[in-house]
């Protein structure tokens, strides 16, 4: 009824081959991209104050897209778990803030994207380990990673500068005249450069899955033995997604520190945070770009609603809000495991399904 | 050049050779975070080995439990009544997962059953620190009649010390061994257990009940687990913060093999021993703090050469 595609006819293969091959999807891809380009920096969000609405939930969450993007082309698309998203986007942004020191004059857009590479080198060293080992013994070595990834934050003090407090302070820079890092950016700067580099590496993620990287990926997946029989090459397929996925994560920490946190110590790449990415790739979808927005959005925005909530509605203590969210976010993981082991992404297809068929039942 | 390759090569081992009192401290301390180390793994195998799901939330449970005890003590509830108390509520805890979490996800792939015990850490981190508070806690060592003393042993003119508690902590984590070992091997019940880490379909054919079973693995890994919950609390402190080292009892799996119980055992001994000497006299020329990664790029260059581990079955692939 509302979804339908009769009447649509594709006349070239390039029609086929198109992202969003229905009408109502590029219509809806469309809108809300403009809600997010045209109201979001002025307006924010209805109901939320502005500053708080961008800081908080907009920024963050368009950030944390990106690493749910990577870690989901590692974990969702090639099957090998990972929990060193955490350390990665830190060799992410410990990179880009050393790069800048170096070449302060070069538009720090170019910086951020190029850090990103040196995430991506030490992401494909120590995916290295997984060519022999994969499962649960993978773990293992990501965590080698984080927690040596960690260490190195602390100990080799050439990567912040020798600033005594060991922390990492973001410099002011401009891009074109407009201030975009440091203190003095305006939030819908920040959330501007985000959400352009959010949707270019969007594009690019979409475009790899679903190309002949992205196969060999998922054929990797779905069982590598047999994958290397018909000719993939697991040295190749294994290592590619290890660097893109560490790429994504390092552009998401470089933007993490310079455009929303503004400054950062090691505690902002720990490992609790690689559980957190991965509970946004496992609630969003295992295997889904869609997913990756959505299991981000939720995760990221699910605690921060419930803890307003829990002060306005019930008159709760923050602290217990904050463990109250833990048990929900627990609870609804093994839930939504339970019931839709895909995730959002599914779901949010079923609804689709139901809305093209409807007012009929099949 | 040469001064350096001394100082990996030659500076540790003269150390070693002219302290043999401090050596030997170093080695008894290791020893006894190794016990600790090995008790963890030794949930994740047993767990592992019955239903072949790898429990992310042993660790918690460590903490967990040891929280309950503490939690109970200072509600006014009496140190063993506690004990016994956190007992009902580990074998609460296994019946509730199994009923609630393992029945129905029954034949998903390892990830999605690995996924809910990583959900099932957060529950149980969440739950823990809003019932208890998540303030550091002190375990009730005196009160679990827990010696607190220590012996000093003097070598040659040197000096190394004991506490009891650790001494006392050996010797539990060995009779619980001993003990799991022989529940495994004499009674019917740890035959059937041992059927199940066999093979699933051919044990439910001669009429064991997975659904029990699974019940009561997850309530040994619990014992296992309030048992390092008391002696680690006994050591340090009763707090999250614990989660973190408790990811150490991986690289132990990962060098023993993920269902060998002796596997776990040496295992935990290597890391625990292995990382304390490493950081004593290798750690200095890298900066202090190498025994956070240290015992995972271990079981990383391990699992290179030998990926089934020191005990574990020969990993075969079919397609």
């Amino acid at each position: 009824m509302f979804f339908r595609e009769a009447g649509q006819f594709k006349t070239s293969y390039n029609e086929y081959l198109q992202a969003f091959p229905l009408r109502e999807d590029r219509i809806g891809i469309a809108i809300w991209i403009a809600l997010a380009v045209f109201y979001v920096p002025f307006f924010g969000l209805p109901g939320l104050e502005y500053t708080f609405a961008m800081n908080a939930i907009m920024i963050p969450v368009a950030i944390f897209t990106i690493t749910a993007l990577g870690l989901n082309i590692l974990v969702g698309f090639t099957g090998q778990i990972s929990l060193g998203t955490g350390a990665f986007m830190g060799v992410g942004a410990y990179a880009c803030y050393k790069l800048t020191t170096y070449f302060p004059d070069v538009n720090i857009i170019i910086i951020i994207l190029a850090s990103g590479f040196v995430s991506a080198a030490v992401g494909a060293l120590f995916g290295l380990p997984s060519l022999r080992i994969k499962g649960f013994y993978l773990i293992v070595a990501t965590l080698a990673a984080q927690f040596f990834l960690e260490w190195c934050f602390i100990r080799v003090e050439w990567l912040y500068n020798y600033n005594p407090s060991g922390a990492i302070e973001v410099p002011q820079r401009e891009v074109f005249g407009i201030i975009v890092t440091g203190a003095a950016a305006s939030p819908a700067t920040r959330y501007l450069v985000v959400l352009g580099i959010l949707i270019f590496l969007t594009i690019i993620a979409g475009n790899l899955v679903r190309g002949r990287v992205g196969r060999s990926w998922m054929m990797i997946r779905d069982m590598d033995i047999a994958a290397e029989l018909i000719g993939v090459r697991p040295l190749r397929a294994k290592l590619s997604a290890f660097a893109v996925s560490s790429y994504y994560c390092g552009v998401s920490g470089a933007l993490m520190v310079f455009l929303w946190l503004g400054a950062a110590e090691v505690e902002s790449f720990d490992v609790n945070h690689s559980f957190l990415y991965l509970f946004m790739v496992i609630f969003g979808g295992l295997g889904s770009i869609t997913g990756s927005y959505m299991g981000a959005a939720f995760i990221w925005t699910f605690p921060i609603l419930l803890k307003e909530l829990g002060k306005r509605v019930f008159d709760i203590d923050s602290i217990v809000m904050e463990n109250v969210s833990l048990v929900a976010i627990g609870v609804l993981i093994v839930f939504i495991l339970i019931k839709e082991p895909h995730g959002l992404a599914r779901l949010w297809q079923l609804g689709k399904q139901k809305l093209r068929i409807w007012p009929f039942a099949h | 050049m040469g001064s350096f390759v001394y100082s990996i090569l030659g500076d540790p081992f003269v150390q070693m050779w002219q302290m043999p009192d401090f050596f030997i401290q170093v080695i008894w301390e290791g020893f006894v975070s190794g016990v600790l180390y090995a008790l963890i793994a030794l949930g994740f195998v047993l767990i592992f080995k019955a239903s072949g799901i790898f429990n992310f939330a042993q660790g918690i449970m460590v903490v967990f439990s040891g929280l309950t005890l503490v939690g109970l003590h200072a509600l006014g509830v009496p140190a063993f009544i506690a004990l016994f108390t956190t007992l009902g509520v580990m074998y609460a805890l296994a019946f509730g997962v199994e009923r609630l979490v393992l029945r129905n996800l029954v034949n998903q792939p390892d990830i999605i059953l690995f996924m809910a015990t990583i959900g099932l850490t957060n529950i149980l981190i969440g739950g823990g620190q809003w019932i208890f508070g998540s303030e550091t806690k002190s375990m009730i060592t005196t009160e679990l009649l827990i010696p607190t003393g220590s012996s000093v042993w003097e070598p040659n003119g040197g000096l190394v010390i004991f506490q009891h508690i650790d001494i006392a902590a050996a010797i539990i984590a060995a009779l619980l061994i001993v003990s799991l070992a022989l529940f495994f091997s004499k009674t019917k019940i740890g035959r059937a257990l041992r059927a199940v880490a066999d093979d699933h379909q051919a044990s439910l054919s001669v009429g064991i009940s997975l659904n029990q079973i699974w019940v009561i693995t997850w309530f040994a890994a619990g014992i296992v687990a309030l048992v390092a919950g008391i002696m680690w609390g006994a050591r340090s402190d009763v707090s999250f913060s614990l989660q973190i080292i408790a990811l150490k009892a991986l690289p132990v799996l990962v060098l023993g093999g993920f269902t060998s119980v002796p596997g776990a055992i040496v295992g935990g001994l290597i890391i625990g021993i292995g990382e304390k000497l490493f950081e004593i006299y290798w750690g200095p020329l890298l900066g202090s703090g190498v025994e956070g990664w240290f015992a995972y790029v271990i079981a990383l260059v391990f699992l290179v050469f030998r990926p089934q581990g020191l005990f574990g079955e020969k990993i075969i692939e079919r397609v």
